[in-house]
Protein backbone atom coordinates (compact mmCIF):
# COMPACT_ATOMS: atom_id res chain seq x y z
CA UNK A 1 0.00 0.00 0.00
CA UNK A 2 2.78 1.73 0.79
CA UNK A 3 4.06 2.19 -2.66
CA UNK A 4 0.42 4.02 -3.96
CA UNK A 5 0.76 6.64 -0.91
CA UNK A 6 -0.10 10.23 -1.60
CA UNK A 7 2.17 13.10 -2.49
CA UNK A 8 3.60 15.00 0.20
CA UNK A 9 2.92 18.82 0.17
CA UNK A 10 4.41 21.31 2.01
CA UNK A 11 2.00 23.87 3.95
CA UNK A 12 2.81 27.50 4.89
CA UNK A 13 0.32 30.16 6.45
CA UNK A 14 -0.43 33.59 6.59
CA UNK A 15 -1.02 34.35 10.61
CA UNK A 16 -2.96 37.14 9.64
CA UNK A 17 -2.83 40.22 7.04
CA UNK A 18 -0.11 41.89 7.11
CA UNK A 19 2.33 39.14 8.07
CA UNK A 20 4.06 36.87 5.58
CA UNK A 21 3.54 32.82 5.10
CA UNK A 22 5.32 30.78 7.39
CA UNK A 23 6.00 27.18 6.98
CA UNK A 24 3.94 24.76 9.49
CA UNK A 25 4.66 21.76 8.41
CA UNK A 26 3.31 19.22 6.09
CA UNK A 27 0.58 17.13 4.51
CA UNK A 28 -0.12 13.80 1.92
CA UNK A 29 -3.02 14.71 -0.39
CA UNK A 30 -4.06 13.09 -3.86
CA UNK A 31 -4.39 16.62 -5.51
CA UNK A 32 -3.67 20.17 -4.73
CA UNK A 33 -7.23 21.25 -3.23
CA UNK A 34 -7.39 18.03 -0.78
CA UNK A 35 -3.48 19.12 0.18
CA UNK A 36 -5.72 23.05 1.25
CA UNK A 37 -8.34 20.91 2.70
CA UNK A 38 -6.59 18.66 4.64
CA UNK A 39 -3.72 21.39 5.50
CA UNK A 40 -7.07 23.56 6.97
CA UNK A 41 -8.08 20.97 9.36
CA UNK A 42 -4.79 19.63 10.46
CA UNK A 43 -3.15 23.34 10.76
CA UNK A 44 -5.85 25.70 11.28
CA UNK A 45 -8.56 24.42 13.75
CA UNK A 46 -8.19 27.11 16.04
CA UNK A 47 -8.23 29.92 13.50
CA UNK A 48 -3.92 30.26 13.09
CA UNK A 49 -4.65 31.41 9.49
CA UNK A 50 -6.03 33.71 7.11
CA UNK A 51 -4.13 32.14 3.88
CA UNK A 52 -2.71 28.85 3.11
CA UNK A 53 -0.18 28.05 0.43
CA UNK A 54 0.47 24.33 -0.24
CA UNK A 55 2.98 22.84 -2.79
CA UNK A 56 4.79 19.56 -3.31
CA UNK A 57 7.31 19.07 -1.55
CA UNK A 58 9.47 17.80 -4.55
CA UNK A 59 9.29 21.21 -6.15
CA UNK A 60 11.05 22.40 -3.45
CA UNK A 61 14.59 23.60 -3.87
CA UNK A 62 16.86 24.04 -1.50
CA UNK A 63 20.74 25.48 -0.51
CA UNK A 64 22.85 22.67 0.98
CA UNK A 65 23.54 22.80 4.78
CA UNK A 66 27.08 20.98 4.20
CA UNK A 67 28.07 24.01 1.54
CA UNK A 68 26.50 26.31 3.60
CA UNK A 69 29.67 28.07 4.88
CA UNK A 70 30.91 28.24 1.23
CA UNK A 71 27.21 29.60 -0.14
CA UNK A 72 27.13 32.34 2.24
CA UNK A 73 30.47 32.97 2.84
CA UNK A 74 30.56 36.09 0.76
CA UNK A 75 28.13 38.07 2.57
CA UNK A 76 30.54 37.64 5.72
CA UNK A 77 33.52 40.09 5.46
CA UNK A 78 31.34 42.83 4.38
CA UNK A 79 30.53 44.52 7.50
CA UNK A 80 30.44 47.85 6.10
CA UNK A 81 26.96 47.27 5.09
CA UNK A 82 25.55 46.98 8.42
CA UNK A 83 25.39 50.74 10.17
CA UNK A 84 26.91 49.96 13.33
CA UNK A 85 29.94 49.96 10.67
CA UNK A 86 29.81 53.82 10.89
CA UNK A 87 31.18 56.43 13.73
CA UNK A 88 29.25 59.09 13.95
CA UNK A 89 30.35 61.69 16.31
CA UNK A 90 28.54 63.12 19.56
CA UNK A 91 26.30 65.77 19.06
CA UNK A 92 25.54 64.45 14.94
CA UNK A 93 21.58 63.44 15.37
CA UNK A 94 18.71 62.39 13.00
CA UNK A 95 21.70 60.18 11.37
CA UNK B 1 2.74 12.06 24.77
CA UNK B 2 3.86 9.35 24.85
CA UNK B 3 7.69 8.92 23.74
CA UNK B 4 8.03 6.17 27.06
CA UNK B 5 11.13 4.99 25.62
CA UNK B 6 9.35 1.96 24.08
CA UNK B 7 12.54 -0.26 22.40
CA UNK B 8 14.93 -0.70 25.05
CA UNK B 9 17.40 -2.41 22.78
CA UNK B 10 21.02 -0.97 23.06
CA UNK B 11 22.18 1.21 19.80
CA UNK B 12 25.74 0.67 19.11
CA UNK B 13 25.94 4.87 19.17
CA UNK B 14 26.89 5.04 15.36
CA UNK B 15 29.59 3.40 14.43
CA UNK B 16 29.54 3.49 10.94
CA UNK B 17 31.34 4.92 8.50
CA UNK B 18 31.46 8.07 10.63
CA UNK B 19 34.46 9.84 11.83
CA UNK B 20 35.23 10.64 15.32
CA UNK B 21 35.58 14.69 13.69
CA UNK B 22 32.25 14.59 12.65
CA UNK B 23 30.30 12.94 15.57
CA UNK B 24 32.31 15.59 18.05
CA UNK B 25 31.61 18.74 15.41
CA UNK B 26 27.83 17.42 15.70
CA UNK B 27 27.79 16.80 19.55
CA UNK B 28 29.19 20.77 20.15
CA UNK B 29 26.48 22.04 17.94
CA UNK B 30 23.91 20.02 20.40
CA UNK B 31 26.13 21.43 23.42
CA UNK B 32 25.90 24.83 21.96
CA UNK B 33 22.07 24.73 21.52
CA UNK B 34 22.02 24.81 18.09
CA UNK B 35 18.95 23.42 16.07
CA UNK B 36 19.90 20.10 14.13
CA UNK B 37 17.20 20.08 10.87
CA UNK B 38 16.55 18.16 8.26
CA UNK B 39 19.15 17.99 5.57
CA UNK B 40 21.86 18.48 7.81
CA UNK B 41 24.37 15.82 8.69
CA UNK B 42 23.25 13.92 11.66
CA UNK B 43 24.67 10.39 13.19
CA UNK B 44 22.49 7.77 12.11
CA UNK B 45 21.81 6.49 15.77
CA UNK B 46 20.57 10.29 16.12
CA UNK B 47 18.64 9.75 13.38
CA UNK B 48 17.49 6.52 14.24
CA UNK B 49 16.15 7.26 17.70
CA UNK B 50 14.62 10.14 16.18
CA UNK B 51 12.43 8.11 14.01
CA UNK B 52 11.83 5.86 16.36
CA UNK B 53 10.81 8.25 19.09
CA UNK B 54 8.84 10.85 17.00
CA UNK B 55 6.98 7.70 14.93
CA UNK B 56 5.84 5.84 18.43
CA UNK B 57 4.97 9.27 19.58
CA UNK B 58 2.50 9.04 16.45
CA UNK B 59 1.19 6.13 16.41
CA UNK B 60 0.48 6.64 20.40
CA UNK B 61 -1.59 10.10 19.04
CA UNK B 62 -3.37 7.94 16.82
CA UNK B 63 -4.24 4.42 18.92
CA UNK B 64 -5.30 7.19 21.56
CA UNK B 65 -8.38 8.72 20.03
CA UNK B 66 -9.92 4.84 20.39
CA UNK B 67 -10.41 5.05 23.98
CA UNK B 68 -12.15 8.33 23.88
CA UNK B 69 -13.55 8.44 20.78
CA UNK B 70 -15.51 5.27 22.89
CA UNK B 71 -17.38 7.31 24.40
CA UNK B 72 -18.20 10.20 21.50
CA UNK B 73 -21.92 9.31 20.81
CA UNK B 74 -22.39 8.57 25.08
CA UNK B 75 -21.72 11.67 26.18
CA UNK B 76 -23.78 12.73 28.98
CA UNK B 77 -24.32 16.12 27.06
CA UNK B 78 -24.27 18.14 23.78
CA UNK B 79 -22.19 20.55 25.68
CA UNK B 80 -19.36 17.23 26.13
CA UNK B 81 -19.97 15.81 23.18
CA UNK B 82 -18.87 18.92 20.66
CA UNK B 83 -16.09 19.13 23.55
CA UNK B 84 -15.08 15.57 23.62
CA UNK B 85 -15.37 16.00 19.91
CA UNK B 86 -13.03 18.48 19.36
CA UNK B 87 -10.23 16.81 21.75
CA UNK B 88 -10.43 13.48 19.90
CA UNK B 89 -9.59 15.95 16.41
CA UNK B 90 -6.99 17.31 18.27
CA UNK B 91 -5.19 13.95 18.98
CA UNK B 92 -5.67 13.03 15.51
CA UNK B 93 -4.23 16.15 14.25
CA UNK B 94 -0.98 15.56 16.82
CA UNK B 95 -0.45 12.11 15.19
CA UNK B 96 -0.17 14.32 12.04
CA UNK B 97 2.24 16.74 13.10
CA UNK B 98 4.51 14.21 14.26
CA UNK B 99 4.21 11.81 11.04
CA UNK B 100 5.02 15.30 8.95
CA UNK B 101 8.02 15.80 11.47
CA UNK B 102 9.19 11.91 11.19
CA UNK B 103 9.13 12.07 7.51
CA UNK B 104 11.47 14.84 7.56
CA UNK B 105 14.34 12.36 8.70
CA UNK B 106 14.00 10.21 5.58
CA UNK B 107 11.70 7.26 6.54
CA UNK B 108 8.55 7.26 4.88
CA UNK B 109 4.32 8.11 5.55
CA UNK B 110 3.59 4.59 4.54
CA UNK B 111 6.05 2.97 6.15
CA UNK B 112 5.23 4.61 9.65
CA UNK B 113 1.98 3.27 8.78
CA UNK B 114 2.20 -0.10 7.79
CA UNK B 115 5.00 -0.94 11.11
CA UNK B 116 1.35 0.56 13.13
CA UNK B 117 -0.78 -2.02 11.15
CA UNK B 118 1.53 -4.84 11.58
CA UNK B 119 2.43 -4.80 14.99
CA UNK B 120 5.93 -4.33 14.58
CA UNK B 121 6.12 -0.43 15.90
CA UNK B 122 4.85 0.35 19.51
CA UNK B 123 3.01 3.12 21.08
CA UNK B 124 2.20 4.06 24.64
CA UNK B 125 1.31 1.24 26.85
CA UNK B 126 -1.64 3.66 28.33
CA UNK B 127 -4.07 3.42 25.36
CA UNK B 128 -4.23 -0.36 25.98
CA UNK B 129 -7.06 0.14 28.64
CA UNK B 130 -10.84 0.47 28.65
CA UNK B 131 -12.74 3.54 29.33
CA UNK B 132 -15.65 1.74 31.32
CA UNK B 133 -17.63 4.81 32.17
CA UNK B 134 -17.70 8.73 31.66
CA UNK B 135 -15.96 9.69 34.44
CA UNK B 136 -12.94 7.38 32.83
CA UNK B 137 -13.25 9.91 30.19
CA UNK B 138 -12.65 12.87 32.89
CA UNK B 139 -9.77 10.74 34.02
CA UNK B 140 -8.08 10.76 31.23
CA UNK B 141 -7.88 14.25 30.19
CA UNK B 142 -6.88 15.24 33.70
CA UNK B 143 -3.98 12.36 34.03
CA UNK B 144 -3.01 11.18 30.60
CA UNK B 145 -2.73 14.37 29.35
CA UNK B 146 -1.59 15.76 32.20
CA UNK B 147 1.17 13.35 32.41
CA UNK B 148 1.88 14.43 28.68
CA UNK B 149 2.13 17.86 29.03
CA UNK B 150 4.77 17.17 31.54
CA UNK B 151 6.61 14.71 29.01
CA UNK B 152 5.90 17.12 26.04
CA UNK B 153 6.99 20.47 27.35
CA UNK B 154 10.87 19.62 27.30
CA UNK B 155 10.66 18.39 23.93
CA UNK B 156 9.38 21.60 22.72
CA UNK B 157 13.37 22.67 23.23
CA UNK B 158 14.30 18.78 21.63
CA UNK B 159 17.12 19.29 19.24
CA UNK B 160 15.82 18.12 16.34
CA UNK B 161 13.94 21.21 15.33
CA UNK B 162 11.11 19.53 13.29
CA UNK B 163 10.24 17.76 16.49
CA UNK B 164 10.63 20.41 18.75
CA UNK B 165 8.38 22.71 16.21
CA UNK B 166 5.58 20.23 16.34
CA UNK B 167 5.75 19.96 20.04
CA UNK B 168 5.10 23.47 20.10
CA UNK B 169 1.73 23.26 18.74
CA UNK B 170 1.02 20.12 20.17
CA UNK B 171 1.73 21.85 23.77
CA UNK B 172 -0.58 25.01 22.96
CA UNK B 173 -3.36 22.32 22.77
CA UNK B 174 -3.14 20.36 25.24
CA UNK B 175 -4.04 22.98 28.19
CA UNK B 176 -7.72 22.12 26.66
CA UNK B 177 -7.33 18.57 26.99
CA UNK B 178 -6.69 18.41 30.48
CA UNK B 179 -8.75 21.30 31.50
CA UNK B 180 -11.70 19.69 29.99
CA UNK B 181 -11.00 16.19 31.46
CA UNK B 182 -10.39 18.16 35.17
CA UNK B 183 -13.63 19.94 34.60
CA UNK B 184 -15.66 16.21 34.45
CA UNK B 185 -14.04 14.98 37.45
CA UNK B 186 -15.03 18.06 39.25
CA UNK B 187 -18.16 17.95 37.96
CA UNK B 188 -18.98 14.13 39.29
CA UNK B 189 -17.02 14.81 42.77
CA UNK B 190 -19.58 17.40 43.19
CA UNK B 191 -22.61 15.16 42.45
CA UNK B 192 -24.33 12.46 43.72
CA UNK B 193 -22.99 9.38 45.43
CA UNK B 194 -22.33 7.52 42.58
CA UNK B 195 -21.04 10.02 40.35
CA UNK B 196 -18.52 10.93 43.07
CA UNK B 197 -17.77 6.43 43.23
CA UNK B 198 -17.18 7.06 39.47
CA UNK B 199 -14.77 9.87 39.68
CA UNK B 200 -12.64 7.79 42.77
CA UNK B 201 -13.27 4.47 40.15
CA UNK B 202 -11.81 6.20 37.46
CA UNK B 203 -9.01 7.60 39.42
CA UNK B 204 -7.93 3.88 41.09
CA UNK B 205 -8.02 2.37 37.54
CA UNK B 206 -6.07 5.42 35.51
CA UNK B 207 -3.28 6.41 38.34
CA UNK B 208 -0.86 3.83 38.43
CA UNK B 209 -1.25 3.15 34.02
CA UNK B 210 -0.82 6.70 34.00
CA UNK B 211 2.58 6.77 36.31
CA UNK B 212 3.70 4.06 33.59
CA UNK B 213 3.54 6.31 30.91
CA UNK B 214 6.94 8.10 31.99
CA UNK B 215 8.88 5.13 31.03
CA UNK B 216 11.09 2.47 33.25
CA UNK B 217 12.88 4.21 36.03
CA UNK B 218 15.98 5.56 35.38
CA UNK B 219 18.30 2.74 36.37
CA UNK B 220 15.85 0.46 33.71
CA UNK B 221 16.29 3.00 30.65
CA UNK B 222 19.40 2.52 28.64
CA UNK B 223 18.26 4.83 26.09
CA UNK B 224 17.77 7.73 28.64
CA UNK B 225 22.03 8.46 29.24
CA UNK B 226 22.23 9.17 25.00
CA UNK B 227 18.97 10.46 24.73
CA UNK B 228 20.06 13.29 27.18
CA UNK B 229 23.50 14.08 25.68
CA UNK B 230 21.81 14.43 22.47
CA UNK B 231 19.40 16.89 23.84
CA UNK B 232 16.35 14.69 22.99
CA UNK B 233 15.09 13.96 26.16
CA UNK B 234 15.80 16.98 29.17
CA UNK B 235 14.79 14.49 31.72
CA UNK B 236 14.79 11.60 33.11
CA UNK B 237 11.57 9.40 33.21
CA UNK B 238 11.77 9.40 37.36
CA UNK B 239 12.22 13.24 37.02
CA UNK B 240 9.12 13.79 35.07
CA UNK B 241 7.53 11.40 37.14
CA UNK B 242 7.99 12.68 40.05
CA UNK B 243 6.84 16.54 38.97
CA UNK B 244 3.89 14.73 37.68
CA UNK B 245 3.15 13.20 41.33
CA UNK B 246 3.44 16.94 42.82
CA UNK B 247 1.68 18.27 40.38
CA UNK B 248 -1.71 15.91 40.71
CA UNK B 249 -2.05 14.90 43.89
CA UNK B 250 -3.04 18.28 45.72
CA UNK B 251 -5.59 18.19 42.36
CA UNK B 252 -7.24 14.91 43.61
CA UNK B 253 -7.51 16.19 47.50
CA UNK B 254 -9.12 19.18 45.64
CA UNK B 255 -11.56 17.12 44.38
CA UNK B 256 -11.49 15.40 47.25
CA UNK B 257 -10.91 11.31 45.68
CA UNK B 258 -8.03 9.36 46.86
CA UNK B 259 -5.22 8.09 45.19
CA UNK B 260 -4.84 4.69 45.20
CA UNK B 261 -1.97 4.26 47.17
CA UNK B 262 -1.47 3.04 50.75
CA UNK B 263 2.88 4.78 50.66
CA UNK B 264 1.84 8.08 49.33
CA UNK B 265 3.01 11.14 51.66
CA UNK B 266 4.84 14.61 51.54
CA UNK B 267 8.16 14.97 52.15
CA UNK B 268 8.46 18.11 53.70
CA UNK B 269 12.09 17.80 53.42
CA UNK B 270 12.49 17.10 49.50
CA UNK B 271 9.22 18.95 48.95
CA UNK B 272 8.06 15.96 46.87
CA UNK B 273 5.74 13.70 47.43
CA UNK B 274 6.94 9.80 48.07
CA UNK B 275 5.23 7.10 46.33
CA UNK B 276 4.75 3.43 46.37
CA UNK B 277 6.17 0.90 44.08
CA UNK B 278 5.18 0.64 40.56
CA UNK B 279 4.14 -2.72 38.94
CA UNK B 280 6.71 -2.90 36.59
CA UNK B 281 5.28 -6.59 35.23
CA UNK B 282 2.12 -5.01 34.49
CA UNK B 283 4.01 -2.50 32.35
CA UNK B 284 6.07 -4.89 30.40
CA UNK B 285 2.89 -7.31 30.08
CA UNK B 286 0.80 -4.11 28.60
CA UNK B 287 4.17 -3.32 26.56
CA UNK B 288 4.34 -7.12 25.14
CA UNK B 289 0.69 -6.90 23.74
CA UNK B 290 -0.90 -8.10 26.78
CA UNK B 291 -2.92 -5.19 28.40
CA UNK B 292 -6.33 -5.54 28.66
CA UNK B 293 -6.91 -3.77 25.41
CA UNK B 294 -4.05 -4.41 22.40
CA UNK B 295 -5.57 -7.10 19.99
CA UNK B 296 -8.80 -4.69 19.98
CA UNK B 297 -6.47 -1.48 19.41
CA UNK B 298 -4.80 -2.71 16.88
CA UNK B 299 -7.36 -4.47 15.38
CA UNK B 300 -10.02 -1.17 15.14
CA UNK B 301 -6.91 0.82 13.61
CA UNK B 302 -6.32 -2.05 10.84
CA UNK B 303 -10.28 -2.11 9.60
CA UNK B 304 -10.49 1.63 9.63
CA UNK B 305 -7.52 1.61 7.25
CA UNK B 306 -8.45 -1.01 5.14
CA UNK B 307 -12.17 0.60 4.84
CA UNK B 308 -10.48 3.42 3.99
CA UNK B 309 -8.57 2.11 0.99
CA UNK B 310 -11.56 2.76 -1.77
CA UNK B 311 -11.22 6.33 -0.56
CA UNK B 312 -7.67 6.57 -1.06
CA UNK B 313 -8.14 4.83 -4.15
CA UNK B 314 -10.42 7.11 -5.68
CA UNK B 315 -8.84 9.98 -4.86
CA UNK B 316 -5.87 9.01 -6.73
CA UNK B 317 -7.91 8.00 -9.58
CA UNK B 318 -10.14 11.65 -9.49
CA UNK B 319 -6.63 13.21 -9.44
CA UNK B 320 -4.82 11.05 -11.97
CA UNK B 321 -8.39 11.82 -14.44
CA UNK B 322 -8.48 15.51 -13.47
CA UNK B 323 -5.01 15.98 -14.63
CA UNK B 324 -5.04 14.20 -17.75
CA UNK B 325 -8.11 16.51 -18.48
CA UNK B 326 -5.73 19.60 -17.76
CA UNK B 327 -3.49 17.96 -20.24
CA UNK B 328 -5.41 17.48 -22.90
FE1 LIG C 1 -2.07 14.62 21.96
FE1 LIG D 1 -4.15 15.53 24.35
Amino acid sequence: MSNKEWPLYEVFIRSRAGLSHRHAGSVHAADAQMALDHARDVYTRRNEGVSIWVVRSSEIIASDPAESSAFFEPAADKIYRHPTFYEIPDGVENL
Amino acid sequence: MYTQGLDQKGEDAGRTAETAERLAAFQARIDAEEKIEAKDWMPDAYRRTLVRQISQHAHSEIIGMQPEGNWLTRAPSLRRKAILLAKVQDEAGHGLYLYSAAETLGTSRGQMVDDLLSGKAKYSSIFNYPTLTWADIGAIGWLVDGAAIMNQIPLCRCSYGPYARAMVRVCKEESFHQRQGFEIMLSLSRGSEEQKAMAQDALNRWWWPSLMMFGPGDSDSKHSAQSMAWKIKRFTNDELRQKFVDVTVPQAEFLGIRVPDDELEFDAESGHYKFGEIDWQEFFDVLAGNGPCNRQRLQKRQRAHNDGEWVREAARAYAEKQRRKAAA
